[in-house]
């Protein structure tokens, strides 16, 4: 029985847990002997004060959005997908390859190529730990894990190695020819005659994330692969029943999953850094589990996380710029946001209902 | 009366959220006597005994032992006043003995011996005082049901209970078992134990109790002498309205083979052998009824034929053969052959229990070409097929956006029929149809069964419970330990010969 309105469920717990989060953070920045309406203040200016500072805050959203998604359509089958980093980092060995070894005659055919190249590299590589999950029960989390490692030590490989320009002292490939560059955000909204910073690293990416958006809530709520996926999700058992394949579902499940971690590289590589270097996902691939977590798997509520997730890191960049508050700070307000929003959601969950039950008994009994 | 009732509730009330489970309910279970205490399922029978167990604490209410008012915070406070619990799933660790079984939370200290040789001298005079002879150094794992279920009854008794509450006793055992079981009780109260057994099977009630009290909607509606009154009225009473008990039903009109089922073996991951070489067949228009103690390879052999487990055998439907490997088939080619599966356990494999209703009528049929507009789902087909057949199966509250979680047991169960019945087909598969499911229900439940039968579709009916099987087949099959015991016509049979065949006893072994 429902007890609230889904806008209380949807809205309200994220929003109180998000305060409580926010409120421990100040209580934290005190003991440090800082301001926290002053670092608040900082962390608003910097993130979202200057279209220089949206443009990091939606760079940031956009990889976000990526992995927060690949984690949640893995999580409508009951798969946790916890190599995001891994898929994301071969999704950049994808791009790098395509970029590089093919002559692209125009941006839009490179971002098409990247994206596709970017997308198997990322699927086939949650390929591996799928197919032990379907056929030898190996479990998910553990295989997904491990091929973090093994994802970051082939690419250490690669990048000392065959990828690295001849002569050159960095663990990095050249820059990526010209015309595969894509447009960023100032080009982007130039177009349409908006001003927006130059330097800021957001590019035409973000666009292709909400549509991907779109085309997962599409997929889970609206096709019937989707709707497999999240039979399959709430009951094995039931599954079985009506016919689908376990490992049908799994395979499928976390192919698009590591395809969406992968796409994240023509967001971080291919837009912004424009050559693949050492770590170049930066825990984005971690992220994305606390972003679909908040996001309550929902790609609307992932798009949002991600938007405030992409806020906490920008901000939490400048306030380490402006004052004495370490950069690890901002671990500690995305630890208590992921906690409060997803470890402690009953904490906020139970008062609520009981509130909302007692209102109800008061208007029955009023009518 | 001058007797203080050995147990007397008084306007206990105990919400859940927004569900009033119970409401003001007041009784008087005089000692020395067996109290029925029947109510369809949801109907708070469950959690008036886990107030008076101590399980829930009442909102209201107060609760008086042997004329005394007490206050029962938690189980070892049940204990100490004297009342002793055996609940429907038995709560025995499978590895230990009967006695440590016994012993168990019930330890004199911190060493275990002097424990169980003061156990073992109380079994024995517990044994021959009630007639409850188990073998102490058994393994639980090892004895039969009925035997654990002494066990449990045993472990109340060794901790001093003179109030003992049995909830749904009956529901694992055979006929013959239950039939021992009464007995027992018979014998309990003979010396002067009292009795409170919940049950919703009123043949149980009517031969056992000496008082009943009939519960609906966490109300206590009634509490009769059972000697002055009859199953009809009791049904009555728990329903709310007049129940048909039997089922009309015209002669089968059988046609040709639909089903047929030869040498069928079923091994399990385990390497147990559930299927011993099965053979049956089903015709069109006629009930196959298969009746067995749970857990004889009943769901095995729906499994099979629902395509989710693999087999060697054969099975032909319409003269076709099927394939029992797993490899070319599953459950969506079954249903594209014309079999229809109700399955035993609705809320495991029937239902998704977090899907709306109608995300459940398209469950295994969502490939259905009307189900689908381009590359997606046609979601709007699929509401508009939910409102109907919510309609034609009398499914309430008729919301097709709600969670199939919200809807009671029966209404569940109407979806899930729904759904297979009107696909058409030329075979349904229905495991325990009514398990769960409230009287009002089980009526409507049984007549679209027969329904389907006399639109000429063959129906192979599994159930545990004997009265169905009796009243609805055209044809008795009984399943024992993998093996088919023997058919039976139902008017050339009784509850009797067919609860022997359930233990896998034949007729002519028991003669």
């Amino acid at each position: 029985m429902d007890v609230m309105p889904k806008w209380a469920d949807v809205v309200l717990i994220p929003l109180i847990s998000l305060i409580l989060a926010a409120t421990l953070s100040a209580i934290v920045i005190l003991a440090i002997g800082e301001s926290p309406t002053n670092a608040l203040k900082i962390m608003v200016d910097g993130a979202l004060g200057s279209t220089y500072g949206w443009g990091y805050t939606l760079y940031y959203a956009t990889n976000f959005i990526f992995t927060g998604l690949a984690v949640s359509i893995a999580f409508h089958a009951r798969m946790f997908n916890i190599g995001g980093e891994g898929q994301a980092m071969m999704g950049g060995l994808g791009v790098a390859l395509v970029c590089m070894f093919i002559p692209w005659p125009h941006w839009s055919l490179a971002l098409l190529g990247g994206i596709v190249a970017a997308a198997v590299f990322g699927a086939a590589w949650a390929a591996i730990p799928a197919f032990l999950q379907a056929k030898r029960g190996s479990h998910i989390v553990i295989t997904t894990i491990m091929f973090n490692f093994i994802a970051a030590a082939l690419l250490n490989y690669l990048l000392i190695g065959a990828l690295k320009p001849q002569g050159s002292m960095e663990p990095a490939t050249g820059k990526f020819p010209e015309a595969t560059h894509l447009p960023n955000l100032h080009d982007v909204l130039g177009f349409f005659g908006i001003e927006f910073s130059k330097a800021a690293p957001a590019n035409i990416t973000f666009f292709v994330a909400i549509l991907a958006c779109v085309a997962v809530w599409a997929l889970i709520w609206r096709t019937k692969l989707g709707y497999e996926l999240r039979a399959f999700g709430h009951s094995e058992s039931a599954a079985k029943y009506a016919g689908i394949s376990p490992t049908k579902i799994i395979m499928v499940s976390m192919l698009i999953s590591g395809g969406l971690a992968g796409m994240m590289a023509i967001n971080n590589v291919q837009g912004e850094a424009e050559r693949l270097v050492l770590n170049a996902v930066e825990g984005a691939g971690f992220i994305g589990i606390a972003v679909a977590l908040m996001g309550r798997s929902h790609p609307f509520g992932v798009f949002l996380a991600a938007i405030l997730f992409g806020f906490l890191y920008q901000g939490g960049a400048e306030l380490a710029l402006w004052t004495k508050i370490p950069r690890e700070m901002i671990v500690v307000i995305q630890a208590l946001v992921i906690l409060f929003t997803g470890a402690l959601d009953n904490m906020v969950r139970m008062p609520l209902e009981r509130a909302f039950l007692a209102a109800k008994r008061r208007n029955k009994g009023a009518a | 009366m001058t007797q203080a009732p050995a147990i007397e509730l008084k306007g206990i009330s105990k919400a859940f959220g927004p569900v009033q489970a119970n409401k003001d309910i007041s009784i008087r279970v005089m000692p020395g006597t067996i109290h029925g205490i029947i109510g369809e399922n949801g109907a708070g029978k469950s959690t008036l005994m886990s107030i008076l167990y101590g399980f829930y604490k009442a909102d209201k209410g107060e609760i008086f032992i042997a004329g005394k008012k007490v206050q029962i915070p938690d189980s070892q406070a049940a204990i100490a006043a004297g009342i002793g619990m055996v609940f429907q799933h038995f709560k025995l660790v499978e590895n230990f003995t009967v006695l440590e079984n016994v012993v168990l939370g019930a330890e004199d200290s911190g060493l275990l011996r002097p424990s169980l040789a003061r156990a073992r001298r109380e079994l024995k005079a517990l044994a021959e005082e009630y007639g409850l002879n188990v073998e102490p150094d058994a393994l639980i794992e090892d004895i039969g049901v009925g035997m654990q279920q002494r066990v449990e009854i045993l472990k109340a008794l060794y901790r001093k209970a003179d109030i003992l509450i049995l909830d749904e006793p009956t529901g694992v055992l055979t006929p013959a078992e239950a039939d021992q079981f009464f007995r027992i009780l018979e014998r309990l109260k003979a010396e002067g134990k009292t009795i409170i057994l919940i049950t919703h099977k009123l043949r149980e009630i009517m031969e056992t109790t000496d008082t009943v009290s009939v519960m609906r909607r966490g109300e206590m509606t009634a509490t009769v002498k059972t000697s002055e009154t009859s199953p009809a009225e009791l049904a009555e009473l728990m329903v709310g309205r007049k129940v048909l008990l039997r089922v009309d039903k015209a002669p089968a009109k059988v046609g040709a083979t639909v089903l047929e089922v030869k040498d069928l073996n079923v091994t399990d991951n385990k390497g147990v052998h559930r299927l011993k070489g099965i053979n049956f067949h089903v015709k069109a228009g006629e009930i196959l009824g298969i009746a067995g103690v749970a857990g004889n390879g009943q769901s095995e052999l729906l499994e099979v034929l629902g395509g989710y487990e693999k087999a060697t055998g054969s099975i032909t439907v319409n003269g076709q053969t099927i394939d029992l490997t797993g490899t070319h088939s599953d459950g969506r080619s079954r249903r594209a052959r014309g079999i229809a599966h109700v399955p035993e356990d609705r809320q495991r494999e029937g239902l998704i229990m977090d899907f709306t209703a109608w995300e459940n009528v398209a469950f295994g049929y969502h490939h259905d070409p009307k189900y689908q507009r381009g590359i997606f789902m046609d979601n709007a087909a699929i509401k508009d097929d939910t409102v109907g057949k919510m309609e034609r199966f009398d499914v309430r509250p008729p919301d097709p956006k709600l969670a199939a979680k919200s809807f009671s047991g029966g209404n569940q169960q109407k979806i899930v029929l729904a759904r297979e019945i009107e696909r058409n087909p030329d075979l349904l598969l229905i495991g325990q149809p009514t398990r769960g499911v409230d009287i009002g229900a089980i009526e409507f439940i049984h007549q679209q069964i027969v329904a389907l039968r006399d639109q000429g579709k063959a129906i192979l009916l599994v159930s545990v419970e004997l009265e169905e099987i009796l009243s609805l087949s055209d044809r008795i099959a009984v399943m024992f330990d993998g093996r088919m015991m023997g058919e039976r016509l139902p008017a050339q049979t009784d509850e009797k010969e067919l609860g022997l065949m359930m233990a896998g006893i034949t007729k002519g072994e028991a003669a």
